[in-house]
């Protein structure tokens, strides 16, 4: 009976206990609801358990300038990529009877108040100083057609094909005018966005390689291989940047194929670029080398180029995308000025400083104000970068507000 | 003080010499030489130059020599300001470049006076009238100018000025005023055509600086001395002109020194687009030609010219700020 008693006894404790803990675990229940930000009623957890390419991307679509200059900045890309089939015809297709046609405006509706996409039929005449007038026919209507077949090309330089976005079945549809020789300066613009845009992105990916390796090395390994390194970039900034590119670009023999001096002209312009990110790298890993994660690291056993490859390179990898996003503009803009001043890309490569180039004439300027776009176009290019650069760099160090 | 710059001379003697050894072998790089371009130009337009001719002019003016003898020949003349002799030109290096010279430095001396004076004013009242609509417009401006360089800018303003103003833009003054005397008519011309250089060279720099301005002042008048000066009683503008723009305009020097090799760079594309008397100009035609005294004196100048301007800043810098001390 007794110990009947102290059995019943115990169980009727345990039972009591049972109880306890399960209230106590569903007091715990009802107690985790999440804390809320009273500000933008978010749960805290978001913010406070985000890692840090969530708070980085979190502050940059907050800057609408910077996402604004990254959506345009894709838009030329996109449109680069796509250039031979967006064109509506090759860089190089001459129309005799459209020598210097002003930009075709595009009419929606027409005199009888009918919608459709079309454009007047331009009349090429001349006048008693032999200068070239376009009149619009009012009663030709031409209508724009999509999907057409034209010029045939090679996209992406694989598949060849001969379908453009848009085109007129016949005279000649010029969005932006033409040029002295009757070409299509819209179509040439996108074909030369493919050079400009695509030779700032080897010339940066190349700096990107040098100063990242250098940069990496300089601030690692300190001592006497910093010290070489570092002397090597004070020698190649005590140059002048322009004049230096010039000297080099002016080496380029005439003889050299296409590919070769396109590859010459952006190794040039990294020659500079890469002292920039190696600098600004040096000073980071110095002060990262010294971290306890990196010292945790090496005390486990990792090797040198683990630490870099797993630890310092991803570290600093927000300073490389900035550094290298801040670089374009100026890499794009030094191929502008080089080809404009003739020691870069030469016709019949159709660049953005090939086309202000062949816009240089300041009497043809004065008659013919579109064949200054290209201008325009590098200018647009250029601010939208700085601007994605710009809220890039406010970012990259989410911490900050 | 004293034995600072004497020894960032002393160092930079040696860096000189060293970087005149880069530039002659990058001025060297196209292959063949002054003769061998002239002799291809004249084949092109159907002349022709003898062998013998071509040989013989080699021997007159020492291509023929090896590399170094040519540096060496090159480097021995410079105490006597005798950097070699412009073969396309017919003249001493020294003569063809020096007015140009003269104009670079002018240019860009006017154009750093002209950052200055606008730079600080604008980014005071911005720092001062912080968010309000003239900060903002501001800022922005000076974000655009930040971003588009003078060589861009140069040729707006060359199209802007043929299309819409229609006047002549590029070089000093209008043609029918160059022959002339100096009468008012002139100096206007001269100076309607000077101003917009001025302006084009420095805007970008003028942009940096006076965000830099802008920010610094921000800061300092965050500082307790500025608020007790405000508590003591003192007089707004006093506090700002005296006490804080005092204080926030030294890290400027700094800045400026930065900016002056983007106007060393930038005169050089915007005298060749406005067609200025710079020196780009004449640098660009002795690239092309294979002048190679001519190109290489004026890299090696420019080089020293952005040298000089980095001691300069450092010793400026200095001078303002009592705290620094070089030693």
């Amino acid at each position: 009976m007794h110990s009947d008693n102290s059995h019943t006894k115990l169980e009727a404790q345990r039972q009591e206990l049972n109880d306890l803990y399960e209230g106590y675990a569903n007091r715990q229940l009802i107690e985790e609801e999440p804390a809320i930000d009273p500000r933008t009623g978010k749960p805290l957890q978001d913010i406070y358990g985000a890692s840090q390419w969530r708070l980085i991307w979190r502050k940059f679509i907050r800057n609408q300038a910077a996402l604004g200059g990254g959506i345009v900045i894709l838009l030329f890309y996109l449109v680069a990529i796509f250039g031979d089939f967006i064109a509506p015809y090759g860089k190089d297709t001459r129309y005799r009877e459209s020598i210097y046609m002003p930009p075709s405006e595009v009419q929606i509706v027409d005199s009888n108040g009918k919608l459709g996409l079309f454009i007047y039929e331009q009349k090429q005449e001349f006048d008693k100083n032999l200068k070239r007038v376009y009149t619009p026919n009012l009663e030709k209507k031409i209508p724009i057609q999509f999907f057409v077949r034209g010029d045939s090309y090679k996209l992406l330089g694989l598949f060849e094909s001969d379908l453009h976005l848009f085109g007129v079945p016949e005279g000649m549809i010029a969005l932006f005018g033409a040029d002295r020789q009757g070409r299509d300066m819209f179509s040439r613009l996108v074909i030369g966005s493919q050079v400009s845009l695509s030779i700032g992105l080897v010339g940066v990916i190349l700096s990107l390689i040098l100063g990242t390796i250098l940069g990496i090395i300089s601030g690692y390994y300190a001592g006497w291989t910093d010290d070489i390194i570092q002397r090597l970039i004070e020698l190649i900034r005590s140059f002048p940047s322009v004049p230096l590119w010039m000297a080099l670009s002016a080496a380029i023999p005439m003889t050299w194929t296409i590919g070769q001096t396109y590859f010459a002209i952006s190794l040039i312009l990294s020659l500079l670029g890469w002292t920039w990110l190696a600098r600004q790298l040096r000073g980071q890993v110095l002060a990262l080398r010294n971290q306890d994660f990196v010292l945790a690291a090496r005390l486990a056993g990792a090797s040198d180029s683990w630490i870099i490859f797993r630890h310092l390179i991803p570290a600093t990898l927000g300073q490389i995308i900035v550094v290298s996003t801040l670089q374009m503009p100026a890499m794009i803009l030094a191929e502008t000025s080089l080809s404009w001043l003739g020691l870069g890309l030469r016709p019949p490569v159709v660049s953005w400083g090939v086309l202000i180039q062949e816009s240089q004439n300041y009497q043809s300027l004065a008659l013919y104000p579109w064949v200054f776009l290209p201008a325009v176009a590098v200018a647009i290019c250029i601010l939208a970068f700085s601007y994605l650069g710009d809220g890039l760099r406010d970012s990259v160090d989410p911490y900050t507000i | 003080m004293v034995a600072y710059i004497l020894r960032r001379l002393a160092v930079m003697i040696p860096t000189i010499f060293l970087i005149s050894v880069i530039t002659f072998i990058i001025i060297q790089l196209p292959p063949g030489d002054y003769f061998t371009t002239l002799q291809s130009l004249a084949a092109e337009t159907g002349g022709g130059m003898d062998t013998a001719v071509l040989q013989r002019l080699q021997q007159v003016y020492g291509l023929d020599q090896p590399m170094h003898i040519q540096y060496i020949r090159w480097v021995s003349g410079w105490v006597r300001l005798d950097f070699g002799y412009s073969l396309e030109w017919g003249a001493p290096v020294w003569t063809v470049i020096s007015k140009q010279l003269n104009y670079t430095l002018f240019l860009g001396f006017l154009s750093i006076i002209f950052m200055v004076i606008t730079a600080v004013p604008i980014g005071i009242y911005s720092a001062t009238h912080q968010y309000s609509i003239g900060d903002h417009t501001l800022s922005a401006i000076g974000f655009v100018g930040l971003c588009i360089p003078g060589f861009l800018l140069a040729l707006l303003w060359m199209f802007l000025g043929i299309v819409v103003f229609q006047f002549d833009v590029g070089n000093t003054m209008s043609m029918e005023y160059r022959e002339a005397p100096w009468t008012l008519a002139k100096v206007w011309d001269y100076t309607y055509h000077l101003l917009p250089a001025v302006v084009i060279l420095g805007l970008s720099s003028t942009a940096q600086l006076q965000r830099i301005m802008r920010s610094n002042l921000l800061d300092v008048l965050g500082m307790q001395h500025i608020t007790t000066a405000r508590a003591k009683g003192l007089e707004e503008n006093k506090v700002i002109n005296k006490y804080a723009v005092r204080v926030a305009i030294n890290p400027l020097i700094s800045v400026l020194a930065l900016e002056i090799p983007k106007i060393i760079n930038q005169s050089a594309l915007v005298g060749i687009v406005m067609m200025l008397p710079t020196l780009g100009p004449v640098y660009l035609r002795a690239l092309l030609s294979q002048d190679v005294y001519l190109s290489g004196t004026i890299l090696l100048i420019t080089t020293i010219m952005l040298m000089v301007s980095n001691l300069l800043a450092d010793i400026a810098l200095a001078w303002v700020d009592p705290r620094i001390t070089l030693t």
